[in-house]
C-alpha cells in the first residue's frame, strides 16, 4: 500500500505543483492570481486526447500543438482579463475577470468536448503497476519543467528580466524593461506549463472538463502553503499535498481525503496567512 | 447633545419622506409578486418560486459579496448543504424523522456553522483566498454528496421535503417562498443600513480607517457569515422541496455563478440592484430556451462585461441623484463654535505619555528611544524632515505598529502595543496622511462610521430593526450631521464621497474622528493639499478642538500652521527628539533651523 500511496501521491502532487507553478508564473509579472491556471491544465488533457486519440496525430505533433494552443489561451487571458484591470489592482477585479474567462473555457469545453471523462492515450508504454507511466510521467514532467525554469531564470536574459519584474515592477520599468511584452510572454509560458501539467497527467486524470475547477483548487493549495510567487514552495507544497491526499485516500477513504485537504488548507491559512515560505506583508498605513 | 437633538416626530416624518423613493421599487417588486398568481399559470409559479428561493440565498450572500467585498464564488455548496440537511432530517434516514418546519431551522444552524468555517480565511486574507476556499468547499460538498450514499443516496439522490397544507400546492408554496423572501429582504436591508452594514463597507474600502474607529473585522464578518450561511441553507431546504428530488447534479457550479453574478450586476452595497439581478438572471434562460446550454457562458460574458465596462452595476445606473453636478465654487466653512454643543467638555483629563519608544524596520531605526508627552487640551506639533519618524510615531500610538521597546501610558493605563482596533475605545482617534474614506458611501455615512463603537444594539437587534437599533441610528446620524456642520460640509451630506475634492475629504476625516468624542486626536498632515484659506479655517477648527479639552497631536509640514496654533512643538530627526519646547523657542532653535526650517 505504501508503494501505491507514494506512486499516486507523487503523481498527483506533481500535477498540483505544476498548476501551482502556472499560477506563480502569471503572478510574478502581473501580481494577478488567475482562475485560468486549472483550466489550462484541464485543456492540456483535453487537447492531448483530442489530437492524439481522436484525430490520431503523432505524439510529438499532438504534444506541440497542445502546448501551442495553451500558450495562445494564456496570451488571450492576458489581453482580455488581465491587462484591462491592472490599473486598479487593489480592487481585485482580476478575480472576477479571470473567473469569467475560466468559466468560458470550461463551458465551451463542456459543450464541445462533452461532460463525460474521456480516455487519454498511452504515451510511451514503459512500466506497470506502481511504475506505470501514468504515475511517473507527471513527476518527470514536473522535474523537467523545474530544471527548464531554473535554466531560464538563471541563465537567460529573458528569465532575468522576469525576475526583475517580479522583484520590483516599477524599478524594472524604469530600467527600460519591456514590461508589457514580458507579461505576455509569461502568460504564454504559464499556458505551456499548464499544458504540460494536463498532458502529462492526462492518463491519471483523463480528459475531463471538470478537472479545471478541481485543479484550480488543488493547484492553489500549494501556492497558498508555499507563499504567492514562490515556486520552490509550490513544488514542495504540491508534492506534500499529493502525498497527504493520497495517504488520506487510502487510509480513511475518498470522501475524507478531500475534507482533510480542505481542513489543512483552512488551518494553514489561519496559522500562516502568508504561506509557510512566504514573505511578510507590506506596509499598510 | 442638546444642540443636536431636533424634534423626534418631525425627524421621523422627514426620514419617512426621504425613504419613500428607496422603498418604491421594493413595493413594486412585491406588488408584481402578489399579482402573479392571478395572471400566471403553474409554470410561472415555478419560475416565481425559484426566483424567490434564489433571492433568499442572494440576500444573505449580498452582504458578504456586495457589502463586505469578499468574493464568495462557491455558495452553491451551502445551498446543497441546506437542501441535503433538510431532506435527510425530514426523510428520517439518519435520525428520527422531523417535521419540515423543524428541519428547516436546524438546516439554518448547520448552514450558519459552515458559513463561518468557509469564511475563516477571509478573516485574515482577502479576495482570491476566500474565493478559493468557497470554491474548494463547493468541490468537496459535491464529492461528499456523491460518496456518502447511506445518507445522501449518492448519485441516485433523495426526495426533498414536502411541506404540509396549505403550502403543498404550487401557489401555496410560492406564497411561502415569497413571504420568506420578503422577510430576508427586510432583514438584509436592516443590516445593510445599520452600523453593522456600514462597518462591512468600511472594512471593504478603508480597512485601516475602520480599525481606527474600533471596528473589529472578525466580529463583523463572522456575524455576516452566520447570517449568509443560514439564509443559504434555508434557501437550500426550499430548493429541495421545489425540486421534489435532489441529486448532486442539481447543485452545479453554474448556480453559484448565477448567485454571484446577480450581485455584481446589481452593484456593490445595494439591496435593490442584486434583487433585480437575481430576477433578471432567473428569467433570462426562460426567454431564450435554445441558449439554455450556454447560459453559464452568457453569465461569464456578462461578468466580464460588467467588470470591464460597468463596475457599478444596476445600482450605479439607478443612482440618479449622484449624477447631478455639484456646485464647483463651494467652500468649506467650518463653524467651530458649534463644537461646544456636541463634544463634552473636559476638565483635567488624561495625559498621553510615551517613554523610550523604539522601532526598527530591518536595520533602519525609525524611532530610536522617543519620549513624548501630550497633555489634555494641548495642541502638540510634531515636525521634522521626511523620514524622521513622525507618521511612524502616530502609527505606534494608534497601534498599527507595535513598538519593540518603551511604554505608552494613557492616564494611568498602559496602552497595549499593536491592536489598533482597541484605540477607539481608549479614546484615541486619528486621521490619515492620505484620506481614507469610503468612496462609494455618502459623506454622512462616512462620518457615521466614526460612531461605530457608539452603538448599543446587538446584531440581532439590528437585524430586526428593534427600537434600540433605531435609537442608535438616529443618535449617530444626528451627531454626524452636527459634526458635518462643524467642519462645514453639511450641504454635501448625501453626496458620494468619491465625488468630493481632496480638501473636503480631509475635513470628513476630522469629522469622523470627532464622532468618537476622543480624548486625543492624532492628525497626520491635515493641511497637505489645502489652500491658504482652508488652512486658516483648519487652524480655527483645531484650536476649537483643543479648547474642548482634547489633546491634539499634529504632524505637519506647514511650519506657519504649527507655529500659529501649537502650544508645544517636538522636532524629530532620525527617530529622535531634536528639540522640544514652545513655538517661540523652536523657531529660534539653532539645530532645528539648520536641519529643518532652513534660514
Amino acid at each position: 500500500m505504501l508503494a501505491s500511496i507514494l506512486a499516486s501521491g507523487l503523481a498527483a502532487g506533481a500535477i498540483y505543483a505544476l498548476v501551482g507553478v502556472t499560477y506563480n508564473t502569471m503572478f510574478s509579472t502581473s501580481r494577478v492570481m488567475s482562475f485560468t491556471a486549472g483550466q489550462l491544465a484541464m485543456l492540456g488533457g483535453v487537447f492531448g486526447s483530442l489530437f492524439t486519440l481522436k484525430l490520431g496525430m503523432p505524439l510529438i505533433a499532438g504534444f506541440a500543438l497542445t502546448l501551442m494552443l495553451c500558450a495562445i489561451i494564456g496570451v488571450i487571458t492576458e489581453y482580455v482579463a488581465v491587462r484591462p484591470v491592472l490599473k486598479s489592482l487593489d480592487q481585485h477585479l482580476y478575480v472576477l475577470s479571470t473567473l469569467a474567462v475560466a468559466l468560458m473555457i470550461q463551458q465551451v469545453t463542456a459543450i464541445k468536448w462533452g461532460t463525460e471523462p474521456q480516455p487519454f492515450p498511452k504515451l510511451i508504454g514503459w512500466g506497470s503497476g506502481v511504475w506505470d507511466e501514468k504515475f511517473w510521467l507527471p513527476v518527470v514532467a514536473c522535474a523537467v519543467t523545474i530544471l527548464a525554469l531554473e535554466y531560464l531564470y538563471r541563465r537567460t536574459l529573458v528569465g532575468r528580466a522576469f525576475l526583475a519584474i517580479a522583484e520590483d515592477n516599477f524599478a524594472a520599468r524604469a530600467l527600460g524593461l519591456p514590461e508589457r511584452n514580458l507579461r505576455i510572454i509569461s502568460y504564454a509560458l504559464a499556458g505551456v506549463i499548464g499544458g504540460v501539467a494536463g498532458f502529462s497527467g492526462g492518463e491519471l486524470l483523463l480528459a475531463f472538463f471538470a478537472n479545471g475547477a478541481l485543479l484550480n483548487f488543488y493547484g492553489f493549495v500549494p501556492v497558498a502553503l508555499g507563499g504567492l510567487g514562490n515556486n520552490r514552495g509550490a513544488i514542495i507544497g504540491g508534492l506534500a499535498l499529493g502525498l497527504f491526499q493520497q495517504a488520506a485516500n487510502f487510509l480513511v477513504g475518498g470522501i475524507f481525503s478531500s475534507v482533510a485537504v480542505f481542513t489543512l488548507f483552512i488551518v494553514v491559512l489561519l496559522m500562516a496567512p502568508q504561506g509557510l515560505f512566504g514573505a511578510s506583508t507590506a506596509r499598510r498605513v | 447633545m442638546t444642540a443636536v437633538a431636533t424634534d423626534p416626530p418631525r425627524d421621523d416624518i422627514r426620514a419617512a419622506q426621504a425613504a419613500w423613493p428607496h422603498l418604491l421599487p421594493f413595493a413594486a417588486v412585491l406588488a408584481a409578486a402578489l399579482v402573479l398568481p392571478w395572471i400566471g399559470n403553474d409554470y410561472w409559479a415555478l419560475i416565481g418560486t425559484r426566483m424567490a428561493i434564489y433571492w433568499v440565498l442572494v440576500s444573505g450572500l449580498n452582504l458578504v459579496v456586495g457589502f463586505a467585498g469578499h468574493l464568495a464564488i462557491g455558495y452553491v455548496a451551502l445551498l446543497a448543504l441546506g437542501a441535503y440537511t433538510t431532506s435527510v432530517l425530514v426523510a428520517g434516514n439518519v435520525l428520527p424523522a422531523l417535521p419540515v418546519f423543524v428541519a428547516l431551522p436546524v438546516a439554518a444552524c448547520v448552514g450558519a456553522l459552515f458559513g463561518v468555517i468557509v469564511g475563516l480565511p477571509a478573516l485574515r486574507l482577502r479576495t482570491f483566498y476566500f474565493a478559493m476556499s468557497t470554491l474548494g468547499f463547493a468541490t468537496i460538498v459535491t464529492q461528499i454528496a456523491l460518496a456518502w450514499q447511506s445518507v445522501t443516496g449518492g448519485g441516485i439522490g433523495i426526495s426533498g421535503p414536502e411541506f404540509p397544507a396549505p403550502f403543498n400546492t404550487a401557489w401555496g408554496f410560492y406564497a411561502l417562498c415569497i413571504a420568506i423572501a420578503a422577510f430576508t429582504t427586510w432583514i438584509s436591508a436592516n443590516v445593510g443600513r445599520s452600523r453593522f452594514g456600514r462597518a462591512l463597507i468600511a472594512l471593504r474600502d478603508a480597512e485601516v480607517a475602520a480599525e481606527a474607529t474600533g471596528i473589529s473585522k472578525p466580529r463583523a464578518l463572522i456575524a455576516i457569515f452566520l447570517l449568509a450561511g443560514a439564509l443559504a441553507a434555508v434557501a437550500g431546504g426550499l430548493f429541495a422541496s421545489l425540486q421534489t428530488y435532489i441529486t448532486p447534479d442539481a447543485f452545479t457550479f453554474d448556480l453559484s455563478v448565477l448567485f454571484f453574478i446577480a450581485i455584481l450586476i446589481g452593484g456593490r452595497g445595494s439591496i435593490l440592484g442584486p434583487m433585480l439581478g437575481t430576477i433578471i438572471l432567473t428569467i433570462l434562460p426562460e426567454f431564450a430556451a435554445p441558449l439554455a446550454a450556454w447560459s453559464t457562458f452568457l453569465y461569464a460574458v456578462l461578468l466580464l462585461l460588467i467588470v470591464l465596462v460597468m463596475p457599478g452595476g444596476i445600482a450605479a445606473l439607478m443612482d440618479v441623484r449622484n449624477r447631478r453636478p455639484l456646485a464647483s465654487n463651494r467652500a468649506i466653512l467650518p463653524r467651530a463654535a458649534a463644537l461646544a454643543g456636541i463634544m463634552r467638555g473636559r476638565a483635567g483629563g488624561r495625559a498621553l505619555r510615551l517613554r523610550g519608544i523604539a522601532l526598527s524596520f530591518g536595520n533602519v531605526r525609525a524611532i530610536d528611544g522617543l519620549d513624548l508627552d501630550v497633555a489634555p487640551g494641548q495642541i502638540h506639533g510634531l515636525i521634522g524632515p521626511n523620514g524622521s519618524g513622525k507618521t511612524t510615531t502616530l502609527n505606534v500610538i494608534s497601534g498599527y505598529y507595535a513598538a519593540k521597546g518603551g511604554t505608552m501610558i494613557l492616564g494611568d493605563e498602559a496602552l497595549a502595543p499593536g491592536e489598533p482596533v482597541r484605540r477607539a475605545a481608549s479614546g484615541i482617534a486619528r486621521t490619515f496622511q492620505t484620506p481614507r474614506v469610503i468612496g462609494e458611501a455618502s459623506v454622512l455615512e462616512n462620518v457615521m462610521i466614526g460612531g461605530s463603537i457608539d452603538g448599543t444594539a446587538s446584531f440581532v437587534e439590528a437585524l430586526l430593526a428593534l427600537p434600540r437599533n433605531r435609537n442608535d441610528e438616529r443618535r449617530i446620524a444626528a451627531k454626524a450631521r452636527a459634526l458635518l456642520a462643524v467642519v462645514g460640509l453639511e450641504a454635501l451630506a448625501e453626496v458620494r464621497a468619491d465625488r468630493l475634492q481632496h480638501s473636503e475629504l480631509r475635513f470628513i476625516e476630522i469629522a469622523r474622528a470627532l464622532m468618537l468624542d476622543p480624548d486625543f486626536l492624532l492628525l497626520d498632515e491635515p493641511a497637505a493639499g489645502l489652500s491658504n484659506d482652508e488652512i486658516a479655517r483648519l487652524a480655527e477648527l483645531i484650536k476649537a478642538i483643543g479648547a474642548r479639552g482634547i489633546g491634539v497631536l499634529l504632524v505637519e509640514h506647514h511650519a506657519d500652521l504649527i507655529f500659529e496654533i501649537c502650544d508645544y512643538v517636538t522636532v524629530l530627526n532620525l527617530g529622535r527628539t531634536l528639540a522640544a519646547g514652545t513655538p517661540a523657542e523652536i523657531r529660534i532653535h539653532k539645530e532645528v533651523v539648520s536641519a529643518y526650517l532652513g534660514g
